[in-house]
Parts: structure tokens; C-alpha cells; sequence
């Protein structure tokens, strides 16, 4: 290493912050689930913290596409949508119990986004984002006309008054059970989600979003790792989305919305594409903004977009990913 | 419900109209993005702020055909200041990036309007002129419908004679080819590109004021159309005007065609011709391959 790289060796003491940070950055699936299992004494409320894991969680499914494989899509709504519908009726119209209808709705997830995928997939650079984009908002139609969605109102009574699993029961009525309910699947989620990073297929996607032609060349099937990325995308964006119809016990048709798929790319980009806890950083700092601004005028989309456009042109890799430049640099 | 000849005619024309309007949205997407490679996620925004601009200017002044030259007039020039002051600074920063910056944009439209004109819709009047049918020989159809249509067809040929006839248009044709030899040659890309995006914008403007006797105005009116524009350039190919003209009617037709037989699958028809384009041609009706590499 030090022959390719002869000034590593040579590299002066790192400061203490750094190497703390450099110790984090090594086990971030701990680190993560730490901060997450104190987070509800750190926030207002505790349904804010709900929130915010379950949006983090959506963002960090779409981050996974956009921040790692570096295709951006415009179509997300549909897969939070998706996960949050099926779920939604499996429970209040079929009685499903909770543990059968949130895997259910990550494998509906995963095949509306094997389908869009592999229509998009086809187009390459900008058009994606068209595409996804348009895809979605069909997705949008198809489940408004469906008679089991409740349509226009939305779905109403998805129950899940307690749950039990290997004796443990926990009350969703109590905002601070349903919290560590809801860390329980990110927990798994991010701790997956670094699996996949740290694999091959996870330096893949990297490549791809690199230098597509130079991944390609070194004989990689982009196709076949874009739409696998897609898929695993939409996977935790789905699980959202289920998570999300059991907190609020209802699915509103919003969830569904252009505007949402906008959003999301709003919470990764604010935060930091491309890296780990950006995306968690990136829902809360969205979250509190739409919560404070919410309280003293109507028009806080004004705001929301303003801070966008302002972070678009000038910190485009975000608070947590600035942030990160900044302590790499001190090293 | 009987299938007339009368009611398939009509249909049909209605179905034209509609497919104008989205000939024009995607025109000024397309010149927008073929020039510049945005992809303005804002053309929606601008769609909806011309038709209140319009309404605004006929209220004040209370003639549709100045609010028809003002609206796109007004809309362009914001538009002009958009490109110079945000989208700018973005050049060479990737693709995504001017992208996610209209976007934004968008949003901050849509809520300024709300600001200032309510969130609810507002009715427009069509102009006394226009109200009414005219019988075309074979059935009666409505007035402004043919205006719509008529306008469209006009200002495509002015568009046409302005890309294809030109030394300005010549201009836009190399800078959509390779800008960097373009500007080699001595010519102020970037005034052209400033050019390029009001007139994008200012098209879709008009489109706003068009269709607003048709359907009223209201914040939202921008994000339904915005899908509209891209299946429609995805479909007709980007880049490429006869491309959009083609795509444009073909959706519009498909789409009213689709009411009259099948009402459940007409807002679902357009993604279906998407996805058949996309399957056997996946760079559209007209687009060339490649360009997008």
C-alpha cells in the first residue's frame, strides 16, 4: 500500500475528532442504531420521530438509486405507495395479521419496480427521470380506481393495535412502543443496506455511477445491476411505505403523488446523496423545517422550494455530506 | 351510449385540441432541453403562471388577444432571468443538477400563485368571439377548440421557419449538434442558450393562456401537464420538433378517443403508448439513437 501510496505513511497524527469519526464511519450500522434508540428523548414529540425514521427509511431506499447507482428518479411515490396500499388492505380488509402484510408489501414493491424497471432501464441518461416520472403517476391512476383503495379519501382503518412477536407485546397506541416498532425494521433495513454497500454488487453500482461506459467495458451487465438496484430500491421504499400505513393507521392518496416522489429527492439531497446517514439527516431537517414553518404560515412550500433551490446551487452534496468533506479535510 | 359518426367526429376533434396544447408544451421542452440538455422540471410551473398571467392581463386590460401576447411575453422574460441567474451557474455540473434546481423552482411557482391569487381554481372566460360552434360541413365544433388548433398550427410554422430558415436558427441547430465547436466558431452560445430558454418558456405560456378557457386555472393546473410533456417527448423523441408535433396529437386523440369507449383507462392510455414506445423504439417515434449516450 505505502509503495503505490508513499505520503499515507507519512500522513501526520490525525486530530481527535477525526479519528473518532473514522472509528463511527467503521461500524455505522451500530453507531446508527445507537442514535436511533436515544432519538425520541432528542426530538418535540415523539410521532416526529416516527416521522422521521420512517421517512429517513424512504429516503435512504431512494438514496440507494440515486446517491449510489446515480440514476435519479422521479418516480418513488409509487413504491411507498405500493407498500403502504398493500399492506393497508391486506390488514384492514383481510385481516392479515402485521408480520404476513409488511413482507407482502415489499414484494408488491418489488414487482411494480421490476416492471417500471425494466421500461425505464431502457432509456438512458435524463429520460429516466421522465419516465419513472410518468410511470408513477400511472401507478397513481391505476391504484385511484381501485375499488379496495378508498380512492379520492384515501384508505381508511388499518388497525394494528399491539403487536406480539416471540413473547414480547408491544402497545401501538403508545407513541414510544410504536417508535421502537418502527426502529426495529430500520434497524434491519440499515444494517442490510451496509451489507449490500460493503458487497461486490455494492461496488457494482458504484462503478456505474462512476463511469457507466468504463463499468460496462469491464464487463459488467449495467442493465441487470440497474434494475437489481431499482428493485432493492423500491424494497426499502416499500417497507416505508407499509411502516408508514400502520403509523398513521390510514394511507392518504397523497402518498401516492408526484409530490411526494418529489420530496423524497428533496430529503436525500438535503442531507447528503451518497452517503450512509445523510438521508436520516436529510428527512429530520426537512421534517422540522415543514413543522416550524407549518406553525406561523400556510405557504411553507415557498420556503421548502427556496431552501432547495439554495442547497441545489450551493451545497450540493448536502449538510451531512458538507459535513463529512469537512472532517475528511481536516485529516 | 351510441357510437354516432357525429360523436366519434367530434371526439376526434376534441381529441385534436387537446393534443395542440401538448404540442406546445413539449415543443418548448424539447427546444429547451435539445439546446441547453435541462430537463426543466419547472415547465409545468411556467405553463400554469402564463395562464394566470393571462388572466390577469385580460382581466386588467380586458382583451384575451393581449392577454395572449402579454402572458407568454411576461413568462419568457422571468424565464430569461431564471436561466441567467439560476440555471447558469449550473452548467457543468452535471445533468442531474439544473434538473433537481427547476424543480425546486416548481414548487416555489406554484405557492408564489397561491400567494397571490388563492388556492382555489378561477374560471376564465373564453372570448365573445370565440364562443359558440362553427359548422364544419359535417358536424358542429367548437369555436375556441378550432382556434386552439389554429394557433398551434401557426405558430408551429413559425417555429419551423425560425429553426429551419434562419441564421439564428442555424445557430440553435449546430449548438443542439456540439455547442463546444459552435462557440469555437465565435458565437455567444450562452446568449443563444438565454434566448433559447424564453422562448421554451414563453411557448408554454402560451399553451397556459390556450388552455385555460378550456379547463380554468388553478396552482395545480402545471403538474398534470408536466407529466403530459415528458410522456409526449419520451414518446415523440427528444430533441426532435416533428417528433413532439406527432406524439403530442397521437396522445391527445388517443386520450378523448379513450373517454368515449373505455372511460376508466383514458387517463392510463397515454403511459401505455409510453410503454410500447419505449419497448420497440426506446428513443422515441423520431429521435435518433444515441443522442442521449
Amino acid at each position: 500500500m505505502s509503495a503505490i501510496n508513499p505520503t499515507l505513511a507519512a500522513a501526520p497524527p490525525r486530530s481527535l475528532p477525526a479519528n473518532a469519526f473514522a472509528a463511527i464511519a467503521k461500524h455505522r450500522v451500530l453507531a446508527t442504531v445507537l442514535f436511533f434508540a436515544i432519538f425520541p428523548w432528542l426530538m418535540p414529540y415523539q410521532s416526529l420521530a416516527i416521522n422521521i425514521l420512517i421517512y429517513g427509511l424512504f429516503a435512504v431506499g431512494f438514496n440507494l438509486l440515486f446517491g449510489y447507482t446515480g440514476l435519479l428518479s422521479f418516480g418513488h411515490a409509487a413504491f411507498l405507495g405500493v407498500g403502504a396500499y398493500t399492506a393497508g388492505i391486506l390488514i384492514a380488509q383481510y385481516q392479515m395479521p402485521w408480520w404476513a402484510a409488511v413482507p407482502a408489501a415489499i414484494v408488491a414493491g418489488c414487482v411494480v419496480a421490476l416492471v417500471m424497471g425494466l421500461l425505464a432501464i431502457r432509456t438512458r441518461g435524463i429520460y429516466f427521470a421522465m419516465v419513472t416520472l410518468a410511470l408513477s403517476q400511472c401507478v397513481y391512476f391505476l391504484i385511484y380506481q381501485l375499488p379496495a383503495s378508498g380512492g379520492e379519501n384515501g384508505l381508511r382503518g388499518v388497525n394494528v393495535a399491539e403487536v406480539s412477536l416471540f413473547g414480547l407485546k408491544l402497545n401501538l397506541l403508545d407513541p414510544l412502543q410504536k417508535y421502537y416498532f418502527v426502529f426495529a425494521f430500520v434497524a434491519l433495513a440499515l444494517w442490510l443496506l451496509s451489507r449490500i454497500l460493503a458487497s461486490p454488487f455494492g461496488g457494482a453500482i458504484e462503478a456505474v455511477r462512476e463511469n457507466e461506459a468504463r463499468a460496462r467495458a469491464c464487463g459488467f451487465d449495467i442493465e441487470r445491476t440497474k434494475l437489481l438496484a431499482f428493485v432493492l430500491s423500491a424494497a426499502f421504499c416499500a417497507l416505508a411505505g407499509a411502516l408508514n400505513a400502520i403509523h398513521l393507521s390510514s394511507v392518504p392518496i397523497e402518498t401516492l403523488h408526484y409530490a411526494t416522489s418529489g420530496m423524497v429527492v428533496m430529503l436525500c439531497l438535503l442531507g447528503g446523496m451518497g452517503t450512509y446517514f445523510g438521508p436520516f439527516v436529510g428527512a429530520a431537517l426537512f421534517l422540522l423545517i415543514q413543522d416550524l414553518a407549518s406553525g406561523w404560515t400556510e405557504h411553507w412550500q415557498l420556503l421548502v422550494g427556496a431552501v432547495f433551490v439554495f442547497v441545489v446551487l450551493f451545497f450540493p452534496n448536502g449538510v451531512w455530506g458538507t459535513l463529512l468533506q469537512k472532517v475528511s479535510h481536516d485529516r | 351510449m351510441e357510437l354516432t359518426f357525429d360523436l366519434v367526429a367530434l371526439q376526434l376533434f376534441t381529441g385534436l385540441a387537446l393534443g395542440a396544447i401538448y404540442v406546445l408544451l413539449a415543443v418548448g421542452l424539447s427546444l429547451i432541453f435539445g439546446m441547453l440538455t435541462v430537463v426543466n422540471f419547472a415547465h409545468g410551473a411556467f405553463f400554469m403562471v402564463g395562464a394566470y398571467v393571462g388572466l390577469f392581463a385580460a382581466e386588467k386590460t380586458g382583451s384575451f388577444w393581449l392577454a395572449l401576447v402579454i402572458a407568454p411575453m411576461v413568462v419568457a422574460a422571468f424565464g430569461m432571468a431564471c436561466e441567467r441567474w439560476l440555471i447558469r451557474p449550473l452548467y457543468g455540473r452535471g445533468i442531474d443538477y439544473p434538473l433537481l434546481l427547476t424543480f425546486g423552482l416548481s414548487y416555489m411557482l406554484v405557492e408564489g400563485v397561491r400567494i397571490v391569487w388563492g388556492k382555489s381554481g378561477l374560471p376564465f372566460d373564453t372570448p365573445e368571439l370565440l364562443q359558440g360552434a362553427t359548422n364544419l360541413g359535417f358536424a358542429d365544433f367548437p369555436t375556441y377548440r378550432l382556434f386552439v388548433i389554429a394557433v398551434v398550427a401557426v405558430l408551429l410554422f413559425v417555429l419551423w421557419l425560425l429553426i429551419e430558415r434562419t441564421s439564428f436558427g442555424l445557430i440553435v441547430r449546430a449548438g443542439a449538434r456540439d455547442p463546444v465547436i459552435v462557440r469555437v466558431l465565435g458565437v455567444d452560445v450562452s446568449r443563444v442558450w438565454l434566448l433559447v430558454f424564453g422562448v421554451g418558456t414563453g411557448i408554454a405560456a402560451l399553451a397556459g393562456v390556450l388552455s385555460a378557457p378550456l379547463q380554468g386555472v388553478s396552482p395545480e393546473m402545471g403538474t398534470s401537464v408536466l407529466t403530459v410533456a415528458f410522456v409526449v417527448t419520451v414518446v415523440g423523441g427528444m430533441g426532435s420538433l416533428m417528433g413532439a408535433v406527432v406524439a403530442g396529437l397521437l396522445v391527445g386523440v388517443v386520450e378523448s378517443m379513450a373517454v368515449l369507449i373505455f372511460p376508466e383507462a383514458a387517463k392510463v392510455s397515454m403511459f401505455v403508448i409510453m410503454a410500447a414506445v419505449l419497448l420497440i423504439r426506446p428513443q422515441g417515434l423520431f429521435g435518433r439513437a444515441g443522442l442521449m449516450a
